[in-house]
């Protein structure tokens, strides 16, 4: 047996416990603080060696080759500490609901469990299928709990995100049966074996269903709009944590399957990947400047965010990729920290309206300081973890052009993305004056501080992407053995 | 242990439908419930003793060989029909009241008996089907699982819509009874056989010019066939149908009757493609009736308003994904993707009509608005409901995602592109039309004036084990799947 299914289980069985009646809050905590606790007894005990370890294999479909397996890699491993990490928080700022409470911690434990699952499947099938689990739990989150049109948002998402799994899903069935039989194989430590060998046939088809799939789930231009309308209407953890957590599934699939096994055909067909993620930096990062409410505009900053790990991914070099990992991370926990201070402005002033708030900073300091550090994260600002991930990502795309006399596309979409920071620096800063300086254009009276358990959550993530950001090398070293192109 | 005879199991289904028949004729004071009961103890001492069936029995050997077999397909279909009836039958106690409405009688449940002891006669009819070899077997079988249905349907004789039903049923199933045997006729003119195997023996011989006669009559049996399985075009007598029975006979005939026609359309189809020319053109018929099902049935099944309805609508769509499966016969995991999906099917369908069959007798309405509120009115039955309709819809860790990865597996490795874009766009609609019934149960509050629903302690037990299967075969599909072998 391997710890790792204990983490799939643990959240599992608090939802099931939940239901039955045990108190709610306490048991989902628990459960998600002892997660954690054992992902960083996992972290310290792989630490930066390479392979897989903790790894573990369950039959399930012999015909096909399907084992319910797990196991952890560098890349594996950060991915769980972040879902782990952002789950805590996410609970630990959850404001309480109304109603069915025993429902609504359920559905946050099996998104959190969906996504433990699926970093820890070394089976493609099971990585697939876990991710699946949180599509339900979301929509009834939002539907149920949701804010603004929340019924609208609740079936776009689901129907979407539905759709794209399904498309990603033929994807995986194609690149299985293309390979010649015999050696067709679901588990990834073989399919990485293969990859090396270059045993499989780089088909174009294969690789943009995968490319698509895996797309719709990362918000990839034009594929983007269910994300900002989602993360709008949805509660404030259910936003973290599919923000910041379940979202980042599509990427890592892209780094673990798709860079590995298609690396040519990535490379072949590099002008439609870069095309479309100078649309999520730049097409989307003019949407983010012109929203009039918080939650939407956090919710395009983060569709645009995306574009540059997607950048990172098409430059295809150690360097670019190690900066996607470390961006997937450090994006994580500052759109949970950005989305836990927006839920909080919301319960605060009951509006995320620009025009209605204002000169906030003066009745909520602790909460508009938070604010501040969070927003600097997100954009970029050095000494955050997202600063190290964003610099690895444009000197590796860069570096794809060196030698020519003129610029190359690799050059100018790196450019069009430092231009993006800009554009973040652009909408954050706005958003903040907006929100928290200038006269106050209405009173604030009994408006309190930021709740205290709220606090601690947000400072738990911005202490993380601290000491990330000032030693990425804690990230890089476990992440660099786990990196594979060919 | 002594190996079964096969042909015992349907014998004795049959000798237990007479039984009860004469004892119903001859002890009219009886209670009528304990038919039901007797039945249900009778078909599960058939399905025990069907387990003792050697299926790796040499064919030959046996003096029936040429017109009935035993291997792991008939069997896992055989044990399929009884599970099913054994489930229609206490469905059917449940809904007795119901029932009892609609038939004039002197005394009260006096009209019951024949509704408890035909669904026996359409389960023996459905196992020689599965069993069934040769075209005349074939026609036989269905005929007998037919006629049995013709009475069930239209069983609520003072209820019009009950009526209208089995008018319908009866019109349209003779019709489609006569193209299969106008379509047998033509195959039996080419190739004087009717015994499948010996047909994919002589076809090679064939010549060239009397392949176009050989395809008229495929066509037609698919036809015939094609009304049996709800495949559209042929899916137009469905809605009404399925509204209007009785719904323990919808969900019987959506599950069992279905699942009988897929077997026979599965031997016919692997009968005829024994010569590429005839099987590129049997495949592009598959194609089109799989693309032509898909479509209709998830559109139409996107505007329903009605429960029963949209059950209706979407067992026409599951027949879609099924004929995917088999237009993808060349692939090795084909079958199995039938047998699968057919069987997360029956656990899915049974959970929901279950349910349904609860909220129509204390509601007195199959809207799907007559299911608001249900998570608080019945917190068990919305979430046994949840999970047949996340099952229905194919998401992961339910039996139905495990079918459709399956089905859509082969197509992939028969590269079916159609049928594979196709496939996306109506796994969406699914999505939304089975979501719209989860959201009415968990979002939306019931009349404040609605009463609590109660499920009765057996259902509540039947539904705990179907639905706790579609999860357990959602994780682990080996068991059902070793069952063939």
């Amino acid at each position: 047996m391997s710890p790792l299914y204990v983490s799939i289980l643990l959240p599992v069985l608090a939802a099931a416990f939940v239901i039955a009646g045990a108190p709610a809050r306490r048991t989902a905590l628990t459960a998600a603080v002892m997660n954690l606790l054992l992902a960083i007894y996992v972290a310290f005990a792989v630490g930066a060696r390479e392979g897989y370890h903790f790894t573990y294999s369950l039959p399930v479909f012999l015909e096909l080759g399907l084992n319910l397996a797990v196991g952890v890699d560098g890349l594996g491993l950060v991915m769980l500490v972040l879902t782990t990490l952002v789950t805590v928080c996410a609970l630990w700022a959850a404001p309480e609901p109304e109603n069915r409470k025993g429902l609504y911690y359920a559905s946050l434990l099996f998104i959190s469990a969906g996504a433990v699952g699926a970093f820890v499947s070394t089976d493609v099938f099971f990585f697939y299928i876990f991710h699946e689990l949180a599509l339900i739990p979301t929509f009834l989150l939002i539907g149920i709990w949701g804010s603004g049109d929340r019924q609208a948002a609740a079936w776009k998402v689901t129907i979407y995100l539905a759709a794209g799994s399904f498309v990603l899903l033929l994807g995986l069935l194609g690149m299985y049966f293309s390979i010649p039989e015999g050696m067709r194989t679901f588990d990834m430590q073989a399919l990485r074996k293969l990859a090396e060998t270059g045993a499989v046939p780089q088909l174009k088809w294969v690789y943009l269903l995968l490319l698509f799939g895996f797309g719709i789930l990362i918000s990839l231009f034009p594929f983007h709009t269910w994300a900002p309308q989602a993360y709008a209407s949805a509660p404030t953890p259910a936003a973290m944590l599919h923000a910041g957590v379940l979202k980042k599934f599509g990427l890592y699939g892209l780094i673990r399957l798709v860079v590995p096994l298609y690396g040519e055909t990535v490379d072949a067909l590099s002008w439609l990947l870069l095309l479309l993620l100078a649309g999520n930096i730049l097409y989307v990062g003019l949407v983010t400047i012109s929203q009039k409410k918080l939650d939407w505009m956090l919710g395009y900053s983060s569709v645009m965010h995306m574009g540059y790990i997607f950048l990172g991914i098409a430059a295809l070099n150690l360097l670019s990729l190690t900066g996607a990992s470390v961006l997937m991370f450090a994006h994580g926990l500052s759109i949970a920290a950005l989305f836990a201070l927006c839920g909080e402005i919301r319960a605060r002033t009951g509006t995320l309206d620009f025009a209605e708030l204002g000169g906030l900073a003066k009745t909520t300091p602790k909460l508009g300081l938070l604010f501040g550090f969070a927003a600097m994260a997100s954009l970029g600002l050095p000494g955050f973890a997202n600063f190290a991930g964003e610099i690895m990502i444009f000197f590796g795309a860069f570096a794809r052009g060196e030698g020519l006399a003129v610029f190359n596309a690799y050059q100018v979409v790196t450019v069009i993305a430092v231009w993006g920071v800009v554009i973040s620096a652009v909408y954050m800063l706005r958003a903040y004056r907006a929100v928290f300086m200038g006269e106050a254009s209405r009173s604030y009276e009994g408006v309190t501080d930021i709740a205290p358990h709220v606090k601690i959550a947000v400072l738990i993530l911005l202490v993380v992407l601290l000491v990330a950001g000032f030693v990425p090398r804690l990230l890089t070293s476990v992440l660099t053995p786990a990196i594979f192109w060919p | 242990m002594i190996p079964v005879n096969p042909l015992s199991l349907e014998t004795c289904v049959v000798a237990i439908g007479i039984l009860l028949l004469m004892a119903e004729a001859f002890f009219p004071k009886m209670e009528k419930r304990s038919f039901a009961t007797a039945g249900i103890l009778g078909l599960l001492l058939v399905l025990v003793l069907s387990f003792g069936v050697d299926t790796k029995a040499p064919v030959s050997a046996a003096p029936y060989a040429s017109f009935y077999r035993a291997d792991a397909l008939a069997m896992f279909f055989k044990q399929f029909a009884l599970v099913s009836t054994i489930l229609v039958l206490v469905l059917s106690m449940e809904y007795a009241r119901t029932v009892e409405r609609f038939i004039p009688s002197a005394r009260k449940g006096a009209g019951l008996g024949e509704f408890y002891t035909l669904p026996l006669f359409a389960c023996a009819g459905l196992m020689w089907m599965a069993s069934a070899v040769d075209f005349v077997m074939i026609f036989v079988s269905l005929e007998l699982v037919t006629l049995a249905f013709y009475v069930l349907v239209a069983y609520m004789r003072k209820n019009l819509l009950s009526l209208e039903a089995g008018v319908k049923y009866l019109i349209l199933g003779a019709l489609s009874t006569g193209f299969l045997v106008y379509g047998i006729t033509w195959v039996f003119g080419v190739t004087s056989q009717t015994n499948l195997e010996n047909i994919s023996q002589i076809i090679p011989q064939l010549p060239v010019g009397a392949q176009p006669a050989l395809m008229f009559g495929v066509a037609l049996v698919l036809v015939g066939l094609g009304f049996k399985i709800a495949a559209a075009p042929f899916q137009f007598w469905v809605p009404d149908v399925y509204q209007g029975a009785p719904s323990p006979i919808t969900a019987f005939l959506s599950v069992a009757s279905k699942a009988a026609g897929f077997v026979v359309l599965m031997r016919v189809v692997q009968t005829f493609c024994v010569v590429p020319a005839i099987q590129t053109k049997l495949i592009a018929c598959l194609v089109v009736l799989a693309v032509v099902t898909l479509v209709f049935g998830n559109l139409a099944a996107l505007a329903q308003t009605d429960f029963k309805r949209l059950m209706a609508y979407s067992s026409v769509a599951h027949a879609g994904y099924l004929l995917v499966a088999i237009a993808s016969i060349g692939s090795a995991i084909s079958g199995q993707a039938v047998v699968f999906y057919l069987a997360g099917y029956l656990l899915m369908t049974f959970v929901a009509f279950y349910v349904l069959i609860q909220v129509e007798q204390q509601t007195g309405s199959t809207k799907i608005d007559a299911f608001k509120g249900l998570a608080k009115r019945s917190p068990w039955m919305a979430f046994v409901l949840l999970i047949a309709l996340l099952s229905l819809a194919g998401l992961p860790f339910t039996a139905g995602f495990i079918g459709k990865f399956l089905v859509f597996s082969a197509a992939v490795q028969q590269q079916h592109w159609i049928l594979l874009v196709v496939g996306v766009l109506t796994v969406a609609c699914g999505f939304y039309y089975y979501l719209k019934a989860v959201r009415v149960m968990y979002w939306q509050d019931a009349a404040p004036d609605a009463a609590a629903l109660q499920m009765p302690l057996l259902a509540k037990v039947v539904t705990g084990v179907l639905s706790a299967a579609i999860v357990i075969f959602g994780i682990y599909p080996q068991p059902i799947l070793q069952l063939l072998r």
